[in-house]
């Protein structure tokens, strides 16, 4: 019997010929990535030894800038540690910041065939790198940074195949938005993208897509290794690293074959992810006080682009507030150069500096009781981005950025017709 | 055998709920009184110190805030779910709180029964109505670390981090 990728990853990264669903795995960690929330002070400890201060990443992103003395404080902590240990990849406030993960795709940190774990949910995004990727708790992170280790139980393996390409319109969070609408949550299981549908998507379509693996509670979310991504990764990391594939015997729980061409635009209703996707009809009309665009799964450059292309020439509806996060600092300058900030800013958006800020509640954009907002980012969870009366429905940057313009739920398709 | 008396929750309660953003740069123990604000305001008034949880599937989806910390401060003595997210797994480790997968469990409690369980046998009993359910096992080195207070007295001992001043 073969292995899956996530299997081959797991089972090289521990020196074993194999590891099969049921097992735990003990493995090294090819790169550790801590956050600003790593070092909050409950959880944080004084480190005595760093395993390899050359597999470790610094970046600060859940509050950035600081917006309270908390938030300082942790990324005070932050910087002294990396003074201490020699760490270079600190990625401070300022020119190479941005959200965790975003930042590891943008740097090429995540190498195909390696395991990587960051102490928030979404590290799974690296999993668009063929890199067995997980979030995992800041003392999972102090165990990594000091024994070079992990250990994760082994869970069995769906396998989604691709074919065909999207509509005008439509993108990787409407995908997303399918697969959770129509198969829920993937508790204790893995899942692995590929199929020849595959070429049909941008990194950042599979950075979106890899991203909201933990919004399926998955263990891992790994995607193939094409040679779009191995060119990408090339292109920003010197170090060699080996892909994996699956094996053409792997034994999956279940093989789910995906028409990207079928899928339609399509929003989450509040308070959960998985199992509330409708159509965008269902709920067009419905007003909004809050269109937001941004996240580990949504500042993307393509993203902004779409937003851009939407709301070109129009006004924000008066009494809604559209906020544009971008996912990391490069990506606001890039956006800027091709002009996607200043259409976004003339349209009425505020666009803010690269953080976390109001997908997690944290500033930039909280929301108020009772207020209804649209978003593109990654949790809609009651109380998740501010007041718990608070509704948050979830959709693809197209429709936030249409909804922006209405005022109210509405579809982005005339735009692209 | 530990004796404990259930509170029930439903599927899918997730870290938000548990432990509340605002609450992410508070003291753990203010992040333990905002457990469950949004959705049973008041709980935490009512949980006893050994009281059990017993929820659905997917308990603890979502982040990786330390939402274990926040049930284990509030006294809870151990959870028992359909099926655990593997990320509020890991925590529940980390942090020491027991928390056990145990298929059947929401059907069979009601809130406010009592709950016997063994970990030598690896069982769920409800004596109200005489149910006994199969608990999945944990790993012997996970529930060592589990049962030890969490992962950060073995990172001490082995000379990783320095003790809390």
């Amino acid at each position: 019997m073969g292995m899956t990728m996530t299997e081959k990853i797991l089972a090289r990264a521990g020196g074993k010929k194999r590891v099969s669903p049921g097992e735990i795995a003990v493995v090294e960690v090819e790169t550790a990535v801590l956050i600003d929330l790593s070092f909050l002070p409950e959880g944080w400890r004084e480190v005595l030894k760093v395993y390899d201060p050359e597999k470790v990443v610094i970046v600060f992103d859940h509050l950035v800038p600081a917006a309270s003395v908390q938030a300082a404080s942790c990324h005070k902590t932050g910087r002294e540690f990396a003074r201490k240990f020699g760490i270079s990849r600190l990625h401070d406030v300022g020119l190479d910041q941005g959200i965790s993960h975003a930042v590891v795709a943008e740097r090429g940190y995540a190498l195909p065939g390696t395991v990587l774990v960051n102490s928030d949910s979404h590290t799974c995004a690296a999993g668009a790198f063929n890199c067995a990727a997980r979030g995992v708790g800041a003392p999972d992170l102090l165990w990594a940074i000091t024994t070079g280790t992990a250990w994760f139980r082994v869970g069995e393996t769906i396998r989604y195949d691709f074919t065909g390409s999207f509509s005008p319109g439509v993108t990787a969070k409407d995908l997303f938005l399918a697969i959770a609408g129509t198969y829920g949550a993937h508790v204790n299981q893995n899942i692995e993208y590929g199929g020849p549908g595959l070429k049909a998507l941008s990194i950042d379509a599979r950075r979106t897509l890899a991203t909201m693996g933990a919004e399926f509670s998955a263990e891992f979310t790994i995607f193939e290794a094409d040679e779009i991504l191995i060119e990408y990764v090339r292109a920003r990391n010197e170090k060699p690293f080996e892909p994996v594939s699956p094996d053409l015997d792997a034994s999956y729980k279940e093989r789910r074959a995906i028409d990207l061409g079928a899928i339609l635009p399509l929003v989450a209703l509040p308070d959960a992810v998985v199992n509330q996707s409708v159509p965008v009809s269902a709920v067009a009309g419905t007003r909004i006080d809050q269109a937001f665009i941004g996240s580990c799964a949504n500042g993307t450059l393509e993203d902004l682009e779409i937003a851009a292309r939407v709301v070109k020439g129009k006004k924000v509806a008066r009494g809604t507030r559209f906020i544009v996060t971008p996912s990391t600092q490069a990506i606001y300058r890039a956006a800027l150069k091709a002009g996607h900030v200043e259409t976004l800013l003339e349209a009425g958006a505020l666009v803010t500096p690269a953080t976390c800020g109001a997908c997690v509640g944290g500033h930039m954009g909280v929301l108020g009781p009772g207020e209804v907002c649209i978003t593109a980012s990654t949790r809609n969870f009651k109380g998740r981005m501010g007041d718990p009366s608070a509704k948050i429905f979830m959709a693809s940057p197209a429709t936030v950025a249409a909804s922006a313009i209405a005022g109210k739920i509405a579809a982005a398709e005339e735009v692209f017709a | 055998m530990i004796a404990a008396r259930v509170w029930k929750f439903g599927d899918n309660i997730n870290t938000d709920l548990i432990l509340p953003g605002p609450y992410l740069y508070r003291s753990p123990e203010e992040q333990a009184r905002a457990v469950f604000e949004a959705n049973r305001p008041g709980w935490v008034d009512q949980v006893k110190k050994g009281d059990a949880i017993v929820a659905g599937f997917n308990f603890g989806m979502g982040s990786s805030r330390p939402a274990a910390r926040s049930l284990k401060n509030c006294g809870v003595g151990f959870l028992v779910a359909e099926t655990i997210n593997g990320l509020f797994f890991r925590n529940s480790v980390n942090f020491g709180l027991l928390a056990l997968e145990c298929p059947g469990v929401a059907a069979a409690f009601e809130e406010g029964d009592k709950a016997l369980l063994s970990l030598s046998e690896w069982t769920l009993k409800n004596p109200r109505n005489g149910l006994v359910l199969a608990v999945s096992p944990v790993a012997a080195e996970l529930l060592a670390i589990m049962q030890g207070g969490g992962i950060y007295p073995l990172m001490e001992e082995k000379g990783l981090i320095a003790p809390r001043s």
